[in-house]
């Protein structure tokens, strides 16, 4: 509950910078207040945690997604201050996203589907402006529109489906949903109720056939909104989803898995197939991001109660998180030097730059899942969690898109090493930068070789 | 310890050298190659005569996933580990100082190094997948930067080839750790896991292994990656690739799935063993049309590695011991013939046979060399390829007489091609590119020497490895 109050106050007071005048010091009062919350939050661990008005409930599962959301905030936070400093309307946006932050978590610590709904238009409202956040770019604003109708679609579902799931139950508690569904596995209204919910989430989640609007969103935004929507609102939506579907639907689970198997395997290879024709290195992050939702739907659908699917899940969107936040800080590089955002934009850097290309390439690697990066055990963890339910199939197929992916992956690395004539990737980068993708870079490899350090909380 | 000391030898010193002057980059790392060289030379000389495993390091790695750090050496490790240390300084010393090569490159194959040796000294399922990956980021880094024509195109066909057969193997070990009683990667209670699966379980899992294993060699129809790669890589490049790397794919079919997948090794084995056999006479053939002298060992290796994974999987004490000695002398030829066409081709530019000729006048302390290192690949008596091919041809005849038969088609093939490629560079007139041929450097002496002398001492001496390997080959084979 700290965590939720600390950042809610955190953007109150983000808001009131620009009237009493201290915008200098907003930037590290935020480090530190998000620093606070994190501390805050990991006070809250413990082995019996109290119900908040059967609202929201802070098990280990909320605490460590919290966490985990807030590390990756606090470092997408010292990767786009620059970008901010140039608006005028810095206030605005920094309160916007530490928002967004406070509906990821309620998200990831809901014990009632009113909050859940609550947390996700937290989320969403505020990632739907900041899409739009460019206002002088067509693609900003287009981004920002098809987003919020898109998204607001998506709601529709969710909302739709919780409405059938109260019908059913007479319940928005996710303990008495559980036991309602459990005992009455045939009722209909649960079946469409779920599937609707399945829909809403899938949505928000962006795997495929619910996924068209991503890789236009996420190229019209700006880069380090992109990076946000990558990051954080991936995270949250798949720590939402799982939260619901491992406990209150676990009594049915017959009834989605199938199509959520289907989703994972659409998801995988319209993510890996699209990235492989992309000129535009942006776009195919987005098209990247949309295969490892796929990745991290097979431990959905492995869903089992002895947690792993949880550890997985964690493990994923918290290594794949840290790796795109390097991605997209170079991306970000790039493009303020170079005014493009394309394979070709990328080449000299080896020869300019070395730091960026090592850093680059290990965050390549660890997306494409190459050991010893962090990204391999996260898929190596998928994969043992799908085998351990006896999705044999689900593996080979996911095998196949991760090599698929590999090849756009190592296109970047190849653009880095090829030198041509004249380039303008910068041969120093800012301080902050360096700091970020260090920590980034020296993350992926610590949590490839020592996964324990995350595993072990959940 | 000493286990763990040959692993991060190697891994430090990569990382050290970033931070070397350029221009003593290449002593460096040829020093810390050494110095690794001469710890395993060590451990060679003072190996018991024992099946167990040496030097056992056993760490808890990561606790709730029964994942452990353990590797141990036992007869048939050492030999692998005494391979890969002896040629690495000879790779590192054979680069050339006018290609100008940057810290970053003898990092790169330091880094290698440690991870060939991670493979061989594995104990842990896992442990074992990591550094059998490790092993392809710094050749493929490698063989992109400073690799030869359309170099961009062949590396990640190579990449992405090895990786399929790599996951295949990742699932298949994964199978085989969920089948543990407790959940453990140790090497021993896969091999338990493995053989109370049932035949089918089995039949499915040994395809899996052999994907792994069978690109790496490669095997027939899995060699397509191979020709290409090799001829692009630069020459310590195809010399890795060759002389050590293939070696991963033997070994662990030796280590990870013969002892494991008995009933599907009993089983499917013969099919093996023909695409093997088939790959012999298909890529000997191939090797005798080429001109480039690059692609001609390329296809050599084919040959060679063929014979070998036939040995292996026939499953007798003579397949299996051949095939071991038979690493060791492919390693020591391979990387002979792939340097010695890196000299010709830095003397002439040119790497095809036909434009050579006349070496030896101008060059006589190369073309004996190159001439005993090539009997070495034909399997003369008294050279390191005669005691493997024979061995190996003696346990394929075990199984099939016939296959034993199609098989020893390498030797005669294999002089076929060898002498011809002989002949046309080294005897005859000078030709325009090698008018000015001259003669061994200073460091390429230092290179071709050693590997001459291994060629000549594994010939004659092969008890010396033999002994060395046997009692663990006879464990593996009596199974444990």
């Amino acid at each position: 509950m700290n965590t939720l109050i600390i950042l809610s106050a955190l953007g109150i007071i983000t808001l009131f910078a620009e009237i009493f005048r201290f915008r200098k010091a907003l930037f590290p009062l935020i480090l530190l207040g998000l620093a606070g919350a994190f501390v805050a939050t990991s006070f809250e661990y413990c082995d019996h945690p109290q119900s908040i008005f059967n609202m929201m409930i802070f098990d280990k599962y909320a605490v460590v997604f919290s966490c985990s959301l807030i590390l990756i905030c606090f470092l997408w936070f010292m990767m786009a201050r620059n970008y901010f400093l140039q608006e005028t309307s810095v206030t605005d946006h920094f309160a916007l996203i530490l928002f967004a932050l406070a509906g990821a978590v309620v998200m990831v610590s809901y014990s009632n589907l009113v909050m859940l709904f609550l947390g996700i238009e937290i989320l969403s409202v505020s990632v739907y402006v900041l899409a739009a956040s460019d206002k002088a770019s067509v693609l900003s604003n287009e981004a920002g529109f098809k987003y919020f109708l898109m998204g607001s679609f998506a709601s529709g579902f969710l909302l739709f489906g919780i409405t059938l799931i109260y019908g059913a139950t007479g319940s928005f508690d996710l303990g008495t949903i559980e036991q309602f569904v459990a005992s009455n596995p045939s009722s209909g209204l649960v079946t469409v109720g779920v599937l609707l919910m399945l829909t809403g989430l899938a949505f928000k989640s962006s795997l495929a056939p619910f996924h068209f609007w991503a890789p236009d969103v996420y190229d019209g935004a700006p880069t380090t909104v992109t990076a946000f929507m990558a990051t954080v609102v991936k995270t949250a939506a798949f720590g939402a989803f799982f939260r619901l579907f491992s406990t209150s639907f676990a009594g049915v689970s017959g009834q989605w898995t199938t199509v959520l198997w289907w989703f994972a395997v659409l998801t995988m290879f319209a993510g890996n197939l699209s990235a492989l024709r992309q000129f535009s290195v942006k776009r195919m992050l987005a098209y990247s991001s949309i295969a490892h939702a796929g990745y991290i739907a097979i431990a959905i659908v492995s869903v089992s109660t002895n947690g792993t699917s949880a550890q997985a899940i964690l493990y994923y969107t918290l290594t794949y998180s840290i790796a795109t936040i390097t991605a997209f800080t170079v991306l970000y590089i790039v493009e303020r030097n170079t005014g493009r955002n394309d394979f070709g934009a990328f080449e000299g850097m080896a020869k300019n730059n070395p730091f960026l290309a090592l850093v680059t390439t290990v965050a390549m690697l660890s997306l494409a899942g190459i050991p010893p990066t962090a990204g391999f055990f996260g898929k190596y963890y998928i994969f043992l969690t799908a085998l351990n339910s006896h999705n044999a199939s689900l593996v080979v197929i996911a095998v196949v898109a991760a090599l698929i992916g590999v090849y756009y992956y190592f296109r970047v690395i190849i653009s880095m090493y090829f030198k041509p004539e004249k380039s303008d990737i910068p041969a120093s980068i800012g301080s902050l930068h360096q700091i970020v993708l260090f920590i980034t870079t020296l993350l992926t490899l610590l949590l490839g070789i020592f996964p324990d350090w995350v595993l072990r909380w959940i | 310890m000493i286990t763990l000391l040959l692993i991060l030898i190697p891994l430090f010193s990569s990382l050290l050298i970033l931070s070397v002057p350029a221009r003593f980059a290449k002593i460096f790392a040829f020093a810390a190659s050494f110095i690794s060289f001469a710890v395993t030379l060590a451990v060679f000389i003072s190996f018991p005569v024992s099946a167990d495993y040496q030097y056992l390091i056993d760490y808890n790695w990561i606790p709730s996933l029964g994942i452990h750090f353990k590797v141990g050496i036992d007869g048939i490790s050492i030999l692998m580990v005494l391979l890969t240390t002896f040629l690495t300084p000879l790779i590192i010393l054979s680069a050339r100082n006018e290609d100008n090569h940057t810290p970053v490159f003898y990092a790169l194959i330091l880094f290698m190094e440690m991870a060939l040796t991670g493979v061989f000294v594995s104990l842990d399922g896992f442990l074992f997948y990591i550094f059998w990956e490790l092993a392809l980021i710094p050749i493929y880094f490698i063989c992109l930067l400073w690799g030869g024509v359309n170099r961009v195109n062949i590396t990640i066909k190579f990449f992405i080839y090895t990786l399929t057969g790599s996951l295949f193997m990742l699932v298949a070990l994964i199978i085989l750790y969920l089948h543990t009683p407790n959940h453990t990667f140790d090497i021993n209670d896969l091999y338990h896991a493995g053989r109370s699966l049932d035949s089918r379980m089995q039949g499915i899992l040994f395809l899996f292994f052999i994907l792994a294993f069978g690109i790496k060699m490669p095997i027939f129809p899995l060699h397509t990656w191979q020709p290409d790669t090799y001829t692009t890589a630069p020459a310590q490049g195809s010399m890795l690739l060759s002389g050590i790397m293939l070696k991963m794919g033997i070994y662990g079919a030796i280590r990870w799935l013969l002892p494991m997948l008995p009933e599907a090794v009993h089983e499917y084995s013969v099919y093996v063993m023909w695409f093997a056999i088939a790959g012999v006479v298909y890529a000997s053939v191939i090797a005798i049309t080429r001109s480039d002298m690059k692609r001609l060992i390329a296809y050599s290796s084919i040959a060679h590695v063929g014979l070998i994974a036939a040995g292996i999987f026939a499953f007798n004490i003579q397949g299996l011991q051949g095939g071991i000695v038979q690493m060791l002398s492919h390693g020591v030829n391979v990387c002979g013939l792939f340097f010695v066409a890196d000299i010709i081709q830095n003397r002439t530019k040119t790497r095809e046979i036909p434009l050579l000729g006349g070496i030896r006048s101008k060059a006589p302390m190369l073309a004996t060399a190159f001439l005993i290192i090539m009997l070495g690949a034909v399997a003369l008596p008294l050279t390191d390829g005669f005691v493997g091919e024979f061995l190996l041809i003696n346990g394929v005849f075990h199984f099939s007489p016939y296959m034993a038969a199609l098989g020893g088609l390498t030797i005669i093939l294999g002089a076929v091609y060898m002498f011809r490629a002989y002949q046309r560079t080294a005897l005859g007139e000078t030709s325009q590119a090698t008018d000015h041929f001259t003669d061994l450097t200073l460091t390429e002496k230092a290179v071709l020497i050693p590997l001459v002398i291994m060629v000549l001492f594994i010939g004659i001496f092969p008890q010396v490895f033999l002994n060395i390997s046997e009692p663990a080959v006879v464990k593996l084979l009596s199974g444990y």
